[in-house]
């Protein structure tokens, strides 16, 4: 890796880039001159503050601890008692004229810091070309990563709080793949937000003028921004204010509007009306009954556990507040979080499998929750605690099917609204799906009128479950493979288990029961549909199908 | 087994078998598996369970699994087939345990082959068909090493024209 190459392009962040640095990207250059500046194909640097925000505080507490360790030196300073002086390395370095040599290696290890912090930020650039986002990062080890555009599934801009407060932003791109995720980490904030849309722009397909068109309309103010020195002193405080308050400071001409609105009532009675909530019950009659027994380490074994059971509440709640769903021309961007924000675009197609399900506990107030199966990961964990796999952690009916619509845009239709309503609510035998026969009964006691399929719109519905309902949702395209199952005991009640096999995630596409002839005839349906759809299906590039029509 | 209704059998597919030879790994790898059995039931029997009931029933269950293992061996390297259709890849195992699976020539990820010791002193080689889904799990063990390069060649040019996304 040439580290030489890189200084000369740097400096070209607002110029025309007419000089070409490097053959490969001196092609591109002349016509990118109109394109948003972070996105033109040349490396870039991060934001100036990333190595505080990633390292640097942790230092700044360092040293805040080492100084009031040596509270003791001061209060002596004012007080003249020598009482105080003990041990005190500073004591001695003074006692022994050192203090030179000791100002001497502060200064040296602080500016050894210095250095570092800055040739790390000098050496780690990124770009964004029309195939990928490359970034390159290390000092002695170089390390170069790059992302496929057509491979991306998905861009999640996250503000930590202290980030924030500093208008910065983390931006992740994810790709299939354990670790593969290329991180952006820190830009400013608008420039991440521009910088996500192009990138989506890119990877959409849609045709170069178009790009530069509309990145000419849009991104003419920001090259400053972007460098990372704002030169207008004036609006420094006001800017940092508004990109605060403002949840997603989108440069999209019309902000997207969220189809879902969750009231924290809802949130905090969801949380109240969780599995953990039972268990925490549990726990805590055991240590009533244990205190009144005089068995106090179960106080001891089990306190500890019900105390940080809060944190864990508030922290569901916090990260679940504003949350929203919205749709983009780009995905669905799901935004949440009070202090902390995080809102992640999935574009089209990237969803594999999709399930709506109601807990026991939720069925009095009518609540669902949606999850996904996804191929690409974010760092950045989601608002259930898990790895962005829950789209919609509480809602209403009116809610899911919404949210469907916006997953699924093929999934549409009355067919496809009795589908939702009847496989989400219905106690079976409603004739529109292709539901398990009576002897099934024998495995599924209470769930086996209801644990069918139907195929509908470009995916496969399956429903399943009783006490637990579920609905489960596979685009026929992004099916991977499918699979029949036979053991003696269902052999002997001619069943089968049916399975569609998508990428890994929450949601497991599984019929335990369906009758064998049935079975047979899923097989080869589905095989053939899956084929069919995922040879149609333009998602690689999602807006390169319907180009021609603008 | 009889053809009854209920056998799960997928119609009208004439499968390609496993190559004869792989009776002998699938026969041996059984007789390990066996032996490790019962001998950790036979230790047990000797030593903390020496005496007592569950002894004797454990290393019996043990004895009884490692004889079926073996002498199952047979029929469970028949069961294995595969069949290249139009547009997907077929592929069975299993008697009493039955197991079809479809994917689709686009979705190949990889395909792997690999080669034990024993299959290579054979000839033999296992094949692997890897999906973005960890549960597909088709693997063909047991190809001449000459057939399975041959599948290899054949299905990644198919995965090649027909690539589609994740």
């Amino acid at each position: 890796m040439t580290s030489a190459d890189g200084p000369e392009g740097f400096e070209q962040l607002a110029a025309p880039a007419s000089f070409g640095h490097e053959e490969a990207h001196g092609r591109l250059a002349p016509a990118r001159s109109g394109d948003s500046a972070l996105a033109d194909g040349q490396w870039h640097r991060l934001h100036p503050a990333t190595p505080l925000l990633k390292g640097g505080f942790a230092l700044l507490v360092i040293l805040g601890f080492v100084v009031s360790n040596l509270r003791d030196r001061v209060i002596q300073l004012f007080t003249g008692n020598p009482e105080f002086a003990g041990q005190d390395p500073i004591t001695e370095i003074y006692e022994h004229g050192l203090v030179g040599w000791a100002l001497l290696a502060i200064a040296v290890v602080i500016s050894l810091i210095v250095v570092a912090f800055y040739f790390s930020w000098r050496m780690h650039t990124f770009r964004v070309t029309d195939e990928s986002v490359d970034v390159r990062s290390g000092i002695l080890l170089r390390t170069h990563r790059q992302a496929r555009l057509d491979r991306i599934q998905g861009i999640n801009v996250v503000k930590p709080l202290v980030a924030r407060i500093f208008g910065a932003s983390k931006l992740e791109v994810t790709v299939a793949g354990q670790g593969a995720n290329v991180q952006l980490s820190y830009l400013a904030t608008r420039a991440a937000d521009v910088l996500r849309r192009d990138i989506l722009l890119r990877a959409s397909g849609v045709r170069r003028e178009r790009v530069q068109a509309d990145s000419e309309l849009t991104a003419a103010p920001l090259p400053l921004e972007l460098a990372g020195d704002a030169t207008e002193p004036h609006s420094i405080l006001g800017d940092r204010l508004n990109e605060f308050l403002a949840p997603e400071l989108d440069p999209d001409a019309a902000p997207p509007e969220s189809v879902v609105r969750i009231p924290p009532g809802r949130l905090i009675g969801s949380l109240v009306l969780s599995g953990f909530t039972v268990f925490m019950l549990f726990a805590l009659a055991a240590v009533i009954v244990g205190v009144v027994n005089d068995q106090f380490w179960v106080l001891f074994l089990l306190l500890p556990g019900v105390i940080a059971s809060f944190s864990f509440y508030s922290s569901r709640f916090l990260k679940s507040l504003r949350y929203s769903v919205a749709n983009t021309a780009d995905g669905i961007r799901v935004g949440f979080g009070l202090l902390s924000t995080t809102s992640d675009t999935i574009p089209p197609g990237r969803i594999h499998a999709i399930e709506v399900r109601q807990p026991l506990l939720w069925r009095p107030s009518g609540w669902w929750e949606v999850r996904i199966n996804r191929a690409g990961h974010s760092s950045v964990k989601g608002a259930a605690g898990q790895g962005n796999t829950t789209i919609l952690p509480v809602g209403d009916f009116a809610d899911v099917q919404r949210i469907l619509a916006l997953l699924v845009p093929t999934f549409t239709g009355e067919e496809a609204v009795g589908l939702v309503t009847a496989g989400a609510t219905s106690r079976g035998g409603d004739g529109l799906f292709v539901d398990a026969p009576n002897r099934a009964a024998w495995l599924r006691p209470f769930s086996w009128r209801r644990t069918g399929y139907a195929i509908h719109g470009g995916a496969v519905v399956l429903r399943r479950g009783v006490v637990w309902r579920e609905l489960i949702l596979v685009p026929l395209a992004r099916i991977q493979s499918l699979g029949l199952q036979q053991g003696p005991v269902r052999r002997a009640l001619r069943l089968s288990i049916a399975e569609l096999h998508t990428v890994q995630g929450p949601v497991s596409a599984v019929l335990g029961v369906i009758d064998t002839a049935e079975a047979l005839t899923f097989f080869e349906r589905i095989a053939s549909a899956a084929v069919y759809e995922a040879g149609v299906d333009t998602s690689e590039h999602w807006a390169r199908g319907d180009d021609e029509s603008h | 087994m009889s053809e009854s209704s209920g056998r799960l059998e997928l119609p009208d597919v004439l499968w390609q078998r496993v190559s004869p030879k792989y009776i002998t790994v699938e026969l041996v790898s059984s007789l390990i598996t066996g032996l490790i059995m019962c001998a950790v039931g036979l230790v047990l029997f000797l030593t903390v369970l020496g005496g007592t009931v569950w002894g004797t029933l454990l290393l019996a269950a043990a004895v009884v699994i490692a004889l079926l293992l073996v002498i199952l061996a047979p029929r469970r390297a028949r069961a294995i087939g595969y069949r290249m259709r139009e547009d997907d890849l077929l592929f069975r195992r299993g008697i009493m345990f039955q197991r079809f699976v479809s994917v689709p020539y686009g979705r190949m990820q990889l395909v792997d082959i690999s080669r034990g010791p024993l299959a290579r002193m054979l000839g033999l080689a296992d094949l692997r068909f890897v999906t973005a889904a960890a549960a597909t799990g088709v693997s063909l063990p047991g190809l001449a090493t000459d057939d399975a390069d041959a599948l290899r060649d054949e299905l990644v040019a198919l995965a090649e024209s027909r690539r589609s996304g994740l």
